[in-house]
């Protein structure tokens, strides 16, 4: 494990976002540490992947404070004065976040393993053969070492989700984000796709994980948030959320889950 | 050191110590029927419209080549003179200008394309502004704009590199190419426009999320993607082009249509002329729309799950396999 600094990885102070008139988060607080597995749950439209996006700065804040490893996200303070980034200092910053989409949004003209290795040699620039040796052995760590040929369209659900966590892997990230990663997939293929994010987790990665799967929120989070209408109404230790719930709406939501 | 993502790889591979299993091939239908059913033979639908439909084209068919056998048309002619050069170097001026006004027509439509989507709105209303201009006018006045350009700017001045009299600069040639180029960017600007508004959204969000800029997902991410839709409507354009190219006769411009008219004129065999110049024109859309179904495939690659055969290969495959030859449905080869 890395030593222990101060600052969490994520420090989310009253974040407020807005579609229009449409207030989809009204004051979130929360902070997630390094090394952690953070889950967040809540009904559909609670904004809990509104917030996901906005962590890598793919939605923009109305107000409040967001903070990646100590960084503000978006903007840069000078005084009292935001500043706001440019896109290619908003595209560094992103380097460092993994995300994983529910669609998963492979590059269908592309080959698994050139999907992994693209942003490695695109982005950072590394040599084809430095990436595709990292790629080929990100593949195998999501067991599928031999599919590094096939096209998205040639693959299973279960499968493109896992290229895709190798994809986000391959940029070698600090946090990874998780944006209900099996909802899109037939229930026999969620399986695959938790052994690796659970193996993930064991490495150390810190992750921020958009689920329904309460039983891997259980056995694989370190913390629990409950969001409904656009604010944190739970929080705490999966195990005692999940179990003992302390607010109405939070058993009534599990009630109907579980 | 940070994230130990090195070390993970081995544990990784795990659980019971078996393979996993395949989630991929079937390994179902081993215990299929071994003696196949009965096939079903059943009378099929008579379709009696289209006997009577294809009589009457067929008669119709008929009429026309009469007319035409009928007429004052010198056929030897028109054989004896189809390999004439006259009409061979037409046709390659045509090419020519009909390829580089296309190359003109789709580096700049794709740059109006993404100007036009851009959040900058300086970059977008120039786009807005320049496909109003050029969709809006008939090709054949922008053709006769640029050719009489000296009235407006008798010398052209790039201080440093150029200078020349409007007039030597603006040969027939240089004008139909801008005319023709300028006119076909505004097109292809909007079906590029189409094409990169086709591309899911998620494509751009996962390549944001990689750290990507704005430009590279363009090229790398969207553009590619974009292709697929973009390609169908851009050989139907080439095609139109070979054909509108025929325009620049009225400013003097030596391609197949003004060489056919002129061969025609001096040997009077006019109408022979223009069967002539219609048998070259269609001999360049045949070529290139057997081209662009190549292209097409090629673009298509990651969209299926197997490329379509191409007819060579579908040609090959019946030579080879007439022995089953029904083989119909998605089963590969």
């Amino acid at each position: 494990m890395s030593s222990e600094t101060a600052h969490p990885m994520v420090k989310a102070e009253g974040v407020h976002k807005s579609f229009g008139h449409v207030e989809v988060l009204k004051g979130i607080d929360l902070e997630v540490a390094q090394g952690e597995v953070f889950c967040l749950v809540g009904p559909s439209g609670s904004g809990k992947s509104t917030f996901l996006r906005c962590i890598n700065h793919l939605e923009q804040i109305n107000a409040g404070r967001l903070y990646v490893d100590g960084e503000l996200v978006g903007y840069r303070q000078k005084g009292d004065k935001l500043y706001e980034l440019k896109d290619s200092e908003v595209a560094l910053k992103r380097r460092d976040i993994g995300m994983v989409f529910q669609r998963f949004n492979l590059f269908p003209h592309m080959t698994a393993i050139e999907n992994v290795m693209e942003a490695p040699v695109q982005v950072k620039g590394e040599s084809r053969a430095v990436a595709r040796a990292r790629a080929e052995r990100l593949l195998d760590q999501v067991g599928l070492a031999d599919k590094g040929g096939n096209y998205p369209s040639q693959l299973s659900g279960g499968q493109q989700q896992r290229v895709a966590i190798a994809r986000a892997l391959a940029m070698e990230p600090k946090l990874m984000l998780f944006d209900e990663p099996t909802s899109a997939l037939d229930p026999e293929l969620v399986g695959d796709v938790l052994d690796v994010m659970r193996e993930l987790a064991e490495s150390g990665m810190t992750m921020i994980v958009v689920t329904h799967e309460m039983g891997f929120a259980r056995e694989v989070g370190d913390s629990l948030v409950f969001m409904d209408g656009g604010v944190v109404v739970e929080a705490g230790h999966p195990r005692d959320v999940l179990t003992n719930p302390q607010h109405d709406r939070t058993k009534a939501f599990l009630s109907k889950v579980l | 050191m940070t994230e130990p993502s090195d070390k993970a790889p081995h544990s990784l591979v795990k659980k019971d110590g078996t393979p996993p299993p395949p989630t991929d091939g079937d390994g179902a239908g081993s215990q299929a029927s071994a003696t196949p059913p009965e096939s079903i033979k059943a009378i099929p639908v008579r379709h009696y419209g289209r006997w009577i439909s294809a009589v009457v084209v067929l008669a119709l068919l008929g009429l026309l080549a009469n007319a035409f056998a009928g007429a004052n048309i010198q056929w030897s002619v028109v054989g004896e003179q189809i390999t004439n050069g006259t009409f061979a170097w037409g046709a390659w001026e045509t090419l020519k200008i009909s390829v580089l006004s296309m190359a003109i027509g789709v580096v700049l439509g794709t740059a109006l394309a993404v100007m036009r989507l851009s959040p900058n709105k300086v970059l977008s209303t120039v786009a807005w502004g320049y496909i109003w201009f050029f969709r809006g006018t008939p090709v054949l006045v922008q053709i006769f704009l640029w050719f009489n350009l000296s009235l407006v700017f008798d010398t052209l001045n790039l201080m440093p590199f150029y200078k020349n009299d409007m007039n030597e600069v603006m040969t027939p040639f240089v004008a139909a190419l801008l005319a023709l180029g300028l006119n076909e960017a505004a097109y292809m600007a909007e079906i590029s426009r189409a094409g990169i508004q086709s591309v899911d959204e998620g494509q751009t969000e996962a390549a944001q999320a990689l750290g990507m800029k704005g430009s590279r997902t363009m090229r790398r991410i969207v553009l590619p993607q974009a292709m697929r839709v973009i390609i169908p409507p851009t050989g139907n354009e080439f095609i139109n082009m070979l054909k509108t190219s025929s325009l620049a006769f009225a400013i003097g411009y030596g391609e197949l249509f003004l060489r056919g008219r002129e061969f025609g004129a001096r040997t009077l065999a006019i109408m022979e002329g223009f069967i002539l110049i219609s048998l070259w024109y269609l001999l360049l859309t045949t070529v290139f729309s057997i081209g662009q179904y190549y292209l097409e495939r090629y673009y298509a690659r990651g969209s299926n799950r197997a490329l379509p055969l191409t007819p060579l290969q579908r040609i090959r495959l019946q030579l080879t396999s007439f022995r089953n030859p029904s083989r119909v449905g998605g089963t590969a080869v």
